[in-house]
């Protein structure tokens, strides 16, 4: 089957999932990604790239964190930007998913960020662009459900690769709720296409979901265990729904087993890298000491991510 | 009218028999096989050379979408599609809207479907009012109606005190009930089989031991009640195990599969192919092995295509929102045949399950081409390949996941009670 | 075109080197367009006399072509060390031909700040001009055939050499 998020000369067209999505351009974003690092440091924060493109933010779920960050990379490439958020206009209304995409492509869309609560959602859009002779439209995921948030993923891997160099010599554990987590998998994905040798996920059973080796990771309940001998520690941010009810009893026995303190961290690796996709929930998935403290690498991850989601957009712009 | 199916390869899985010869109709009933009747004059003769003849195809489930869901499809067109893939009876599941649990409704979907006069229709009525799973219908009033069964269909009977005495008051009077083995609880907001591909495509899954465990739930009761208890759309291997222990253990017993699990797994969802969302979901290679196998072994006693028409509108949704269910009606013939090439069974052994097993089950004197039968007959050319697209269906639902695939196997003519009801290309 | 019409590298860098040595600004910051610009701005920074700092720039964020030829595949980083606005500059390129890659890397710089003045120098000159533009300090001028390219090599040792290549289709400096 083909990989819809390339074109037929083998170019990124959209950008939907890190699975498949070949190591040489999962590189090359990451390579993109470093010279807009500087970019930000200007005064001048803008490059010409993506002037006279529109760009719509097609948010089913809020998020401002992550739409703020799309807004500012398009803006930055001198993109200009809409903001559509879709739970308090048209759908309630009834229009479906695929209405609102032709609206808005007969308002001369370029490109589409989405973010939508369901698993597919940015594959369907992409899918229905290609059929209705709208190709040169481009999609970018930015969180389906629980099914992947790519441009999280590359800007994970753009950190770990920023601190850290080759993959291939890695410790990598992911804790927290994988079961429901678009991070984790996204992540994943990445990490075992760049050849990570030894990708962890730490979690109660309640949050691992069936079959989670088969991603390529390697399971562990206890988290000393896990932590034991890792170069990256990545937090995974529990939902409050989750942490009560059948799942899980508490957030307080979540943090006693599963919360990182400065003390399981030192079980890792001394020079031992935190992330962590924000927001925090401090004192549940993570103790404020270390998510302050200098192991911590959150706030660049933050940094990072404008850059990586300014390479994205340019390299499927110009495809 | 006198007519005869003449030449072609006749094949009645119940009687046995698989051999070239040729079919005399009159008065609507079969008059001989092979030999002419004496004095025999034919009005119309069918050429069946290189045609295989056999009895009307029995589906026992295909959804007509009346009363209630005339956006999606109406009996018209759905009988009409029946009988282009050769079914000639098909039994449709009470969830309708309302659902088929008051006689009245019962009496207009059989006179619509009479007055059609193309495939009989038998509707399945349903187990308690309004299928909330509360209180039990009038079973002997929907029986005079025409039902033939009972069932819930994908509707949730969570209270066990209500399943027994449903089963309980059934069993007093020897009504067939119908049932689908799933635990509500556990298919909670499920869509996909929980397995490495709803793991990895992130969608809420279904494990297989819903199936299992609301198997045994039904076998207890069974044996409790000494109800005749079909089970419908099976899914797991360990379904299946379970069924075959169940049946060697004597139990009243029987069940199904759709014929789309028979060929399509978890996998072919590919990036969330909507056409693919089915209840009860793809599951595994292992899980469609073992479907295959208990086919081919009996443990599975029948195939039903579980016509689901769907508006576009309602397949072009993200995966999990969209409207479960797949066309069929057109697709069972030709995807049995596929099936039985694959696995290397013979034809009378396939056809059997689409025929006189489905006769079996819904407790029709049907599916076979005795002397003296209503002569519901099908005659099909196995070799004649088609693409499946929306302008070769007949049916209003041209939802599938077999969209652009090209299948062997396409109906020249039905017939029901001797009178020509399709003619195909 | 055979490399017996190609000038020396090396020899033509001095002939810049020359022509640049006392007319450039004495508090001339260097600035060279990737690859083959950096390169000579790095070298002529040792050849010329006083403080001259060397910068480096990477247009492929200002390139006009970006609609066509989407993002080029390899990225630099624009490495500026000093402040652009008030300063004298002299960008600095290998192969001047249309004239789009210093229209972008004049763009470029005044995105960083608003500079004083600014001068090109460029090892080769060859005409077909697209913009206009003109280089302050020329090393040497040629003729060539528009379906070819003439490329700055650097080796292991530092040593610039020029080669003729068929164009690619790419877009001339």
């Amino acid at each position: 089957m083909r990989n819809p998020q390339l074109n037929a000369a083998g170019r990124l067209q959209h950008l939907l999932t890190l699975e498949e999505l070949p190591a040489d351009i999962v590189n090359r974003i990451l390579d993109t990604a470093v010279p807009f690092v500087s970019v930000a440091e200007r005064d001048v924060k803008k490059v010409p790239l993506l002037r006279g493109k529109t760009v719509f933010n097609l948010f089913f779920e809020n998020s401002t964190r992550t739409r703020t960050t799309f807004e500012i990379a398009a803006k930055r490439l001198s993109a200009d930007v809409i903001n559509l958020n879709i739970g308090v206009s048209s759908t309630t209304k009834g229009e479906t998913l695929l209405d609102t995409v032709d609206n808005l492509v007969a308002m001369n869309a370029d490109m589409f960020i989405v973010r939508h609560g369901q698993s597919g959602a940015p594959h369907l859009i992409a899918q229905h662009l290609s059929a209705t002779g709208r190709a040169h439209i481009h999609v970018v995921n930015a969180g389906d459900g629980r099914h992947g948030h790519p441009t999280q993923g590359l800007l994970d891997l753009f950190t770990i690769r920023h601190y850290k160099h080759d993959f291939r010599r890695l410790t990598v554990a992911i804790v927290g709720d994988v079961l429901h987590s678009r991070v984790a998998r996204s992540l994943i994905h990445g990490l075992t296409t760049l050849g990570t040798p030894e990708v962890r996920v730490i979690a109660p059973q309640t949050l691992l979901p069936t079959a989670v080796e088969s991603l390529g990771v390697h399971v562990y309940h206890d988290m000393r265990a896990g932590l034991s001998g890792c170069d990256v520690v990545v937090m995974l941010r529990l939902q409050n729904e989750r942490m009560k009810g059948s799942l899980l009893p508490s957030a307080g026995e979540f943090f006693k087993h599963y919360g990182l303190t400065a003390e399981k961290l030192q079980l890792a690796k001394p020079d031992a890298i935190v992330m962590h996709p924000g927001p925090m929930n401090r004192g549940v998935e993570i103790d404020s000491a270390v998510a302050d403290g200098k192991h911590s690498v959150i706030l660049p991850q933050v940094t990072f991510g404008i850059a990586v989601r300014m390479a994205v957009m340019s390299m499927l712009a110009g495809n | 009218m006198k007519i005869e199916i003449r030449n072609g390869r006749v094949v009645d899985p119940g009687q046995g028999i698989d051999r070239k010869a040729s079919l005399y109709i009159a008065a609507g009933k079969i008059a001989a096989v092979g030999e002419a009747p004496e004095g025999w004059h034919a009005n119309r003769v069918l050429d069946a050379a290189g045609l295989i003849v056999c009895p009307g195809l029995i589906d026992a489930s295909a959804r007509l979408r009346e009363p209630g869901f005339e956006y999606k499809a109406t009996l018209e067109s759905e009988v009409a599609a029946a009988v282009a893939g050769g079914v000639t009876r098909l039994a449709c599941p009470p969830d309708t809207d309302p659902p088929l649990d008051e006689p009245g409704l019962v009496e207009m979907l059989k006179h619509r479907a009479r007055s059609l006069n193309q495939a009989h229709v038998y509707p399945i009525g349903a187990l308690t009012v309004g299928l909330k799973g509360e209180t039990i219908t009038e079973m002997g009033e929907l029986t005079e109606a025409g039902c033939i069964a009972f069932s819930h269909a994908d509707a949730a009977l969570v209270d066990t005190q209500v399943m027994l005495r449903a089963l309980q008051y059934a069993a007093t009077f020897g009504y067939r009930v119908w049932l689908r083995p799933q635990d509500v609880h556990l298919a909670r907001g499920g869509v996909a089989h929980d397995g490495e591909v709803a793991t990895r495509l992130g969608l809420p899954a279904i494990p297989s031991f819903a199936e299992t465990i609301a198997l045994e739930t039904i076998f207890d009761l069974v044996r409790a009640t000494g109800v005749h208890v079909h089970l419908a759309r099976l899914s797991t291997h360990d379904g299946v195990a379970r069924v075959r222990a169940a049946k060697k253990a004597g139990l009243p017993v029987t069940c199904d599969v759709a014929i789309h699990h028979v060929h399509l797994c978890d996998v072919d969802i590919g990036w969330f192919n909507s056409h693919c969302h089915l209840v009860p979901p793809l599951r595994g290679l292992r899980d469609r092995a073992a479907l295959r196998a208990g086919l081919a072994d009996g443990t599975i006693d029948l195939i039903c295509s579980d016509h689901t028409p769907v508006d576009d509108d309602a397949k072009q949704l993200p995966f999990a929102e969209a409207e479960p269910g797949a066309t069929g009606l057109e697709l069972l013939l030709p995807l049995t045949l596929k099936w039985a090439q694959e696995d290397g069974l013979p034809l009378v052994t396939a056809l059997a399950r689409i025929t006189a097993e489905p006769a079996r089950a819904l407790g029709l004197a049907a599916g076979q081409l005795r002397i003296g039968d209503d002569a519901d007959v099908c005659v099909f050319d196995p070799d004649a390949r088609w693409i499946v697209e929306p302008a070769a269906l007949k049916s209003q639902g041209k939802n599938t996941p077999f969209l652009g695939v090209e299948l062997a196997g396409r109906v020249r003519y039905t017939l029901v009670g001797g009178q020509i009801v399709h003619e195909g290309a | 075109m055979t490399s017996a019409i190609l000038p020396d590298a090396e020899a033509t860098l001095a002939v810049l080197a020359d022509k640049m040595r006392g007319a450039i600004a004495h508090d001339a910051r260097l600035i060279g367009i990737y690859s083959g610009g950096a390169w000579l701005a790095e070298r002529l920074a040792g050849m010329l006399d006083g403080e001259h700092p060397v910068g480096y720039i990477d247009v492929s964020f200002y390139r006009d072509d970006y609609a066509q030829k989407g993002l080029r595949a390899k990225l630099e980083t624009t490495t500026l060390p000093f402040e652009v606005a008030g300063s004298r500059i002299v960008l600095v390129d290998d192969v001047l031909y249309t004239g789009r890659s210093v229209r972008a890397a004049i763009n470029e710089l005044f995105d960083y700040g608003r500079p004083e003045a600014i001068e090109l120098a460029v090892l080769i000159d060859r005409g077909g001009r697209e913009l206009p533009i003109e280089a302050t300090y020329v090393g040497a001028r040629l003729a060539v055939a528009r379906d070819l390219s003439i490329v700055l090599q650097r080796h292991l040792d530092g040593g610039l050499e020029l080669s003729v290549e068929q164009a690619g289709g790419a877009a001339g400096a």
